[in-house]
Parts: C-alpha cells; sequence; structure tokens
C-alpha cells in the first residue's frame, strides 16, 4: 500500500507547534507568600491569562464575630490587616458607636486619629519595601524597615503590643497615650523622614527601579473606579478619592493636610503616593500632637463602658453593670449600618446588622484588598511574567484582610 | 617531575587555596558582612570557636557542614543524570578558567633589566611561569571558551529539575549569558587590537607602559569605554545582581536552582561566586593592569623619567619585594572588584528579561561595535 507522500516528507516550513506553558504561582512562592494562587497561561514569559484564587488564609471573620460580644470582635479585626491594626480597630469601632448613637470624648478621637496615622505609617512602609525587597532592592527594604519598627516601637509603647493590638473600645481606647508619647514621636520623625530621604535616593531616581515601575500595571481610572478600588490604588489613577478628605471622621476634617494623586496608575504612581502619604500622615501626627488637649479617653455611657473597679467591688449596681457587659456583652440597638474609614490600603466598610442583643448578628466586611484582588488579573494579563511581582506589591494585598 | 609538582602547587594554590578560598569568604563577608554593614544590621556572629565569633568567619564552616549534612533531594520525574550532572557542569568551568590567569610575571631567573619602553628582559637567564597555571599564547580565547561551557550547566539543570520555575530559569540563564557573551568578547576586540595579543600575561607587561613617563597605560586608561562594557556584560554573565534573573527569587523561586539541595546546592552557588571572582580577576588583567604596579618595575622604581633602585647592592631582594608587592596588587585588585560587584549587588533592584535582552543587544552591543571602529580608526592613523 503506498505511504501518502505527506506522511513521509511533512512540508519543511511548518510552524514549530508552541503552546502556552501553565504555570501555577503560588499559595507556595516567595511573592504570594501562602496567600493567593495565580493559575498563569504563559507564552514565554509574556502572561496570556491569570487566575486568581483567594481564601488561603480565611479564617471565618463574619462568621467568627457572630459568637463573640461586640468587644469580643476586637482581636479579630487586628487580623484583618495585620500591618495596620489600629485603623481596623477605629474602624469597626466607630461603626458600632454610629449605630448606638455615642459620642467619644474630644481626647479620644485626637488619639485614634494619631494612631491610625502610625498605623497608616507602618503599612506604608511595609508596602515601599516590600516592593524594593521583591525587586531585588534589600537594602531598601530593611531601611524601610527600620522606619516601620521605630513606628511599631511607638505602636508598643502606647497599646502593648506590636501587631496584634486590641487598642480599640467601644466608646474609647484601652488606654490614653503614654506621657511622652510626644517625646518619643519627636525621635521617631526625625529618623522617619530620613529614611524617607533615604528611600527617595536609593529608588525614585534609580534607573532600573523606574524602569520596573513605570508603565507596568497600568490601571486605568476607568477600570479603577468600576472595579471599586480604592486607597493609594485608585488615587494613583488620579482620582482624589480619600474617605478622610471627602467624608471626615475622628478629627481630620480639622487637619490641614493633602490626598497625593498620581496620574498614570502605574506601580511607579503608586510607589510615589505611598511615599507621599508617609510625609502627610507625619503631618497629620504633628497637628494632632499639637491641638490635642487633656481630658478623658473614655465615654462615660453606662451602656458602653465598663464601671470604675471602686464601684464594681463596693456596689451591686457596679457589680452588676459590670457583669453584665463582660456577659452580656454591650447592648447595641437594633438596626443596620454601614460604616467606612480610609484603612492603609483603601476604604475599609463595616457593614453590621444588630438585632439588640450583646452580639452582633451579621459584620461584613468591605477589605480593600478583596476588592483589588477582583480586578488584579487584568493588571498583570498582556505584561511580563517578573511584572507581576511589583504590581503586587503595590496593589498591596493583604492576606488577612483579604480572605477575612 | 619537579615541573609536574611546581604545575600541582600552582593548581592547588590559585584554584582551591585563592579562588576558592575568597569565594567561600565571600559567602561570608561579602554576601552577609558586607550586606550587613549596608543595611545597618550586625550580621551572623553566632557561631563561635571556643566562645569566639571571630567577625562570623566560623559560618562559613558551620554552613559547610550545614550543607553536606543536608539531605539530598531529587524531584519526581527529574532526569536523574542530568541532574546530577549540571552542578559538575556548572563547577567544572568555574574552576578550570584559572589556569590562564597569571597572578604574577614570569620568574626570571637571570636578573630583570627594564628597557626604555618599560618592557622587562631577562638577561642570564630565562622566564620560569611560575605564578600561572598555564602559559598560553590563546589564553583570553581560553578563558571565554570555558565560560561558555558554564552555559550548558545552567540550561541543564532548569531542563532536568522537571520544575517550570526551573526551566524558566534555566532559560532565562542560557539567554542572558550567550547574549552577554557577545558584547563581552567585541568589547574586548578594541584591547586585543592595542595590544596585539591573546596571552593575559603579555598584555598585563603590556600595561607597564608609563605615558609621559607618568600615566600607567592601563586598559582602562586606553579603553575606558570598554572597561564598563565588559564589566556590565560580566556581571550579567555571572548572573549577579542586577543581573541575577536566572534565579530571580521573587518571580522564578530560585530558577534553576531551585531543585537543588544539599552539597549540589552549595556547589551551584559556590561556582557562582568562583565565577564572580573570576571575572573581576579578567577585569583586574584586561583593565587595571593585573599584577602591574604602577612606577614599580623588576629593576627599580620609575617615574617622570627617574629611576631609583633601593637596595642597589642587592638586586635579589628588590626583585622578590616587587613579586610580593605584585601578587598582592593583583590580590587587591581582584578583591576590589570583587567588592564593587557586592556593593552593586546590594544597591540596585535587579532588571526584568526583556530589559536585559534590550541593555544587552541594543546598547552594549551597538556601543560594543562602536567602540571596536573608533579603536580601529585611531589606530590606523597612528
Amino acid at each position: 500500500m503506498a505511504h501518502d507522500i505527506n506522511d513521509t516528507y511533512e512540508p519543511i516550513d511548518q510552524d514549530l507547534h508552541t503552546e502556552p506553558m501553565i504555570l501555577q504561582m503560588g499559595p507556595s512562592h516567595p511573592a504570594t507568600h501562602g496567600t493567593v494562587r495565580f493559575t498563569l497561561t504563559l507564552d514565554g514569559e509574556k502572561v496570556l491569562k491569570c487566575e486568581t484564587e483567594v481564601g488561603y488564609l480565611h479564617r471565618g471573620f463574619e462568621k467568627e464575630c457572630e459568637a463573640s460580644t461586640w468587644t469580643q470582635v476586637f482581636p479579630y479585626t487586628d487580623r484583618l490587616n495585620y500591618v495596620s491594626p489600629l485603623l481596623n480597630n477605629f474602624g469597626y469601632a466607630l461603626a458600632v458607636e454610629k449605630l448606638l448613637g455615642i459620642q467619644v470624648p474630644e481626647r479620644c478621637d485626637w488619639i485614634r486619629t494619631i494612631m491610625g496615622e502610625i498605623s497608616r505609617l507602618s503599612d506604608h512602609w511595609t508596602s515601599v519595601g516590600a516592593g524594593a525587597l521583591e525587586l531585588g532592592a534589600m537594602t531598601a527594604f530593611l531601611y524601610a524597615i527600620e522606619a516601620r519598627e521605630l513606628v511599631w516601637d511607638l505602636t508598643e509603647q502606647v497599646t502593648g503590643a506590636r501587631m496584634t493590638v486590641s487598642y480599640g473600645r467601644i466608646g474609647g481606647l484601652k488606654d490614653d497615650l503614654t506621657p511622652d508619647f510626644a517625646a518619643n514621636w519627636k525621635h521617631v520623625r526625625e529618623r522617619l523622614l530620613e529614611v524617607h530621604a533615604t528611600t527617595h535616593k536609593l529608588l525614585t531616581r534609580n534607573r532600573i527601579f523606574v524602569d520596573r515601575m513605570q508603565g507596568t500595571g497600568v490601571l486605568t481610572r476607568e477600570m479603577g473606579i468600576s472595579y471599586g478600588y480604592t486607597g493609594p490604588v485608585l488615587r494613583s489613577t488620579g482620582v482624589d478619592y480619600d474617605v478622610r478628605k471627602d467624608h471626615p471622621y475622628f478629627k481630620y476634617g480639622e487637619i490641614d493636610f493633602e490626598v497625593p494623586v498620581g496620574s498614570t496608575g502605574d506601580n511607579y504612581d503608586r510607589y510615589l503616593v505611598r511615599m507621599d502619604e508617609i510625609v502627610q500622615s507625619v503631618r497629620i501626627i504633628d497637628q494632632c500632637l499639637e491641638r490635642i488637649q487633656p481630658g478623658p479617653v473614655n465615654s462615660d455611657d453606662p451602656r458602653v463602658m465598663l464601671p470604675d473597679k471602686q464601684k464594681v467591688y463596693n456596689t451591686i449596681e457596679g457589680m452588676i453593670s459590670h457583669f453584665k457587659i463582660v456577659f452580656e456583652g454591650i447592648q447595641v440597638p437594633p438596626g443596620e449600618i454601614y460604616s467606612y474609614t480610609e484603612a492603609g490600603n483603601g476604604e475599609l466598610g463595616f457593614y453590621i446588622v444588630s438585632n439588640g442583643t450583646g452580639k452582633p448578628w451579621k459584620i461584613h466586611v468591605r477589605s480593600p484588598s478583596l476588592i483589588m484582588m477582583g480586578g488584579v488579573h487584568k493588571l498583570f494579563e498582556g505584561s511580563m511574567l517578573a511584572d507581576i511581582i511589583p504590581t503586587f506589591d503595590t496593589i498591596n494585598m493583604i492576606g488577612g484582610e483579604c480572605d477575612k | 617531575m619537579v615541573e609536574v609538582l611546581i604545575t600541582v602547587i600552582k593548581i592547588v594554590a590559585i584554584v582551591f587555596v585563592f579562588a576558592m578560598g575568597v569565594a567561600s569568604l565571600m559567602t561570608l563577608l561579602g554576601d552577609r558582612k558586607q550586606s550587613a554593614k549596608i543595611q545597618n544590621r550586625v550580621g551572623p556572629n553566632q557561631a563561635k570557636f571556643f566562645g569566639f565569633s571571630l567577625g562570623g568567619i566560623p559560618h562559613f564552616i558551620a554552613d559547610g557542614i550545614k550543607m553536606i549534612l543536608k539531605e539530598n533531594t531529587m524531584p519526581n520525574g527529574a532526569n536523574k543524570w542530568l541532574h546530577t550532572l549540571a552542578p559538575a557542569l556548572i563547577f567544572f568551568p568555574a574552576l578550570v578558567g584559572w589556569a590562564v590567569i597569571p597572578f604574577m610575571d614570569h620568574y626570571c631567573t637571570g636578573s630583570v633589566r627594564t628597557l626604555a619602553d618599560y618592557t622587562e628582559v631577562c638577561i642570564d637567564g630565562e622566564w620560569k611561569n611560575y605564578f600561572s597555571i598555564m602559559h598560553s599564547d590563546a589564553g583570553l580565547l581560553f578563558a571565554f571558551a570555558i565560560a561558555a561551557v558554564s552555559v550548558y550547566g545552567a540550561a541543564i539543570a532548569g531542563w532536568a529539575s522537571n520544575n517550570k520555575f526551573s526551566l524558566l530559569g534555566g532559560l532565562r540563564s542560557s539567554a542572558q549569558m550567550i547574549s552577554y557573551e557577545v558584547s563581552m568578547g567585541l568589547s574586548l576586540a578594541g584591547v586585543l587590537m592595542i595590544y596585539g595579543t591573546l596571552n593575559l600575561n603579555e598584555m598585563v607587561r603590556a600595561q607597564g607602559y608609563l605615558f609621559g613617563g607618568w600615566l600607567p597605560m592601563w586598559g582602562i586608561v586606553v579603553q575606558p569605554l570598554a572597561f564598563f562594557l565588559f564589566f556590565l556584560a560580566g556581571l550579567a554573565e555571572t548572573k549577579r545582581a542586577p543581573f541575577d534573573l536566572p534565579e530571580d527569587e521573587s518571580v522564578i523561586v530560585a530558577g534553576y536552582i531551585t531543585e537543588y539541595s544539599s552539597m549540589k546546592f552549595a556547589i551551584m552557588q559556590l561556582s557562582e561566586y568562583v565565577a564572580t571572582v573570576f571575572i573581576a580577576a579578567l577585569i583586574a588583567i584586561l583593565f587595571l593592569g593585573g599584577w602591574q604596579v604602577p612606577f614599580l618595575y623588576a629593576d627599580g622604581i620609575r617615574f617622570l623619567g627617574n629611576h631609583w633602585q633601593p637596595f642597589a647592592e642587592n638586586p635579589d631582594l628588590w626583585y622578590y619585594f616587587t613579586i610580593m608587592l605584585r601578587i598582592g596588587a593583583m590580590v587587591l585588585k581582584v578583591l576590589f572588584l570583587v567588592w564593587l560587584q557586592f556593593m552593586m549587588r546590594w544597591t540596585l533592584p535587579r532588571f526584568r528579561y526583556d530589559q536585559v535582552m534590550t541593555l544587552g543587544w541594543k546598547i552594549l552591543l551597538p556601543l560594543s561595535i562602536a567602540n571596536l571602529f573608533i579603536t580601529a580608526l585611531i589606530l590606523t592613523i597612528l
């Protein structure tokens, strides 16, 4: 039987057969550090398609909260964005206070503003530093981490913990600032600005860094808005939406600060926005420390605050009040509320439903990271494999916050 | 028999004591202590000899012991033969290249006289090759040929590991090394035209010339552009930061060494360091005057036409002194260049794959060719 001649002699100019490579990037990967998985379809080093899978750090935050009293939720909120736990604490406290309809004392608002910005500093330093680290600039990372350490020292001094602070309380705070806080801040502030200048020198005009960051991971203004991006990532596209400015809470309305915005929405702009926000945070803290007045830090509303120990041990009313708040929890009137604050990565919203008991009926967190991960594949696709790294870093996805 | 013995001693001294010694110390002093200094840290100081941390030196012994004791794992589906062969293929060229590196001029059994054009001649005796393993007239070609072989090791390691990250690393490394070899070679063409030899020792000798009696005509003086091109291409060739994308740890985990453990891993790391030292030695020889100490010659010091003869009553003493100084100079130049590479490594972020290719093909290569043409033009005119 005669062979078909084409079986033996295939045309020599045929295309080489190529097919895209599927690469599982993560969860066990240096860049995704166990919290996220990208299933990449690669053509050489070019990313054709990216499927994002989050949830490796899912702890059931929202469900856990339903089994805890309103106060017991605080430690859980620490673990949302664990780089800036104070912002979560205060965001949650604010939501519950709105539902309760109580006002916190003046000094409490000032302290919340100060400590919130302290936490934001820690968040931005981590993001800037880690971004440099993953591009191979380990030195810049360690300088940034030194700055973060100083910030954490301040946090530790006030709250007693470095990461899982649980410093917020409904209607107040765990403690007042320490008496030497302002003096320590003066010292830290100086060093922070030094490190800030060093980081600028090391990175901002570094040709390699600029080449890696500029024009990569470009987020358009329209896409940012339509995907619900917030925070520094959205601001890098030129939208000057900042909850602190547009819907002031705590003392942000009384303070003079700027909202840095970018123009192109690429990684470089996101980096610059964060760098500028560091300076603004320092400004905010400076102003707050100038204007803060002595006074009580906790609300005197007996519905939410534990009575004095003196009363607890000596009067039956105090004893009962203490018992009821600890065991049954703060009684939050039935209703629902959505309260939002500006966290390190963007708008952190708490949607809370109460059925009038001491435990939340439902808590939903609008975590900026999760929403940003929804559109992150758009930033990856069409770019190089190595561009995923700076993009993923400037998005600053925090596992705890994203996966809840 | 004596010749063989001398060769063996040279091999041990140069390859195992100098190259390996510097390379292993670099893992400690360069990668850890120096980076710690740059980064405001203390660096390793916990491994101790009888309670003394000795600047962290015990750590590299501890490292070695640790590496030997680690389990040697091999991924499922890996090609066992090639997976094992790859580290050897990387290690071998890193060591063999040292054969042609001269640490000093040949030893003259008679007395040395420096001529008016600053070349040294050996009178009443002959040159003995005591300070480089192999005296080859194709020394530079040999070095390049050997360096090119190490591409295979990385590529095979990447392929044989049965891991996509390794594969990407292997591909990146072969693409990068092959690309940069081109500009590396071409950037040297001008140097070759000027010195007219491929023999590394002859090149160093030619660099002893003093222009106007005061300016040593080192490679960096006559070919400044080539120095930068070669330095950059050399950095890329050794796959060190900022060109370390074959093992870009944040993207492709550890590149082609992802699936290596135990001494295989250690050997791959070590050969990378040895390659760094080797490139430093090549740069020192080609551009920084190799073993030359400015104004210092075997029969005295010359500067601006003056000639001093220390120890005039005993020329041999001065000759031995020169030998010591020259070996010291070579070692110091190598160490300086290694230090420079480490400073760059710990300061700069890394490139992206396509940027490295762009730099190699679109910037370094045209510049090398331009350098070659300009050099040729000048040489023709002169």
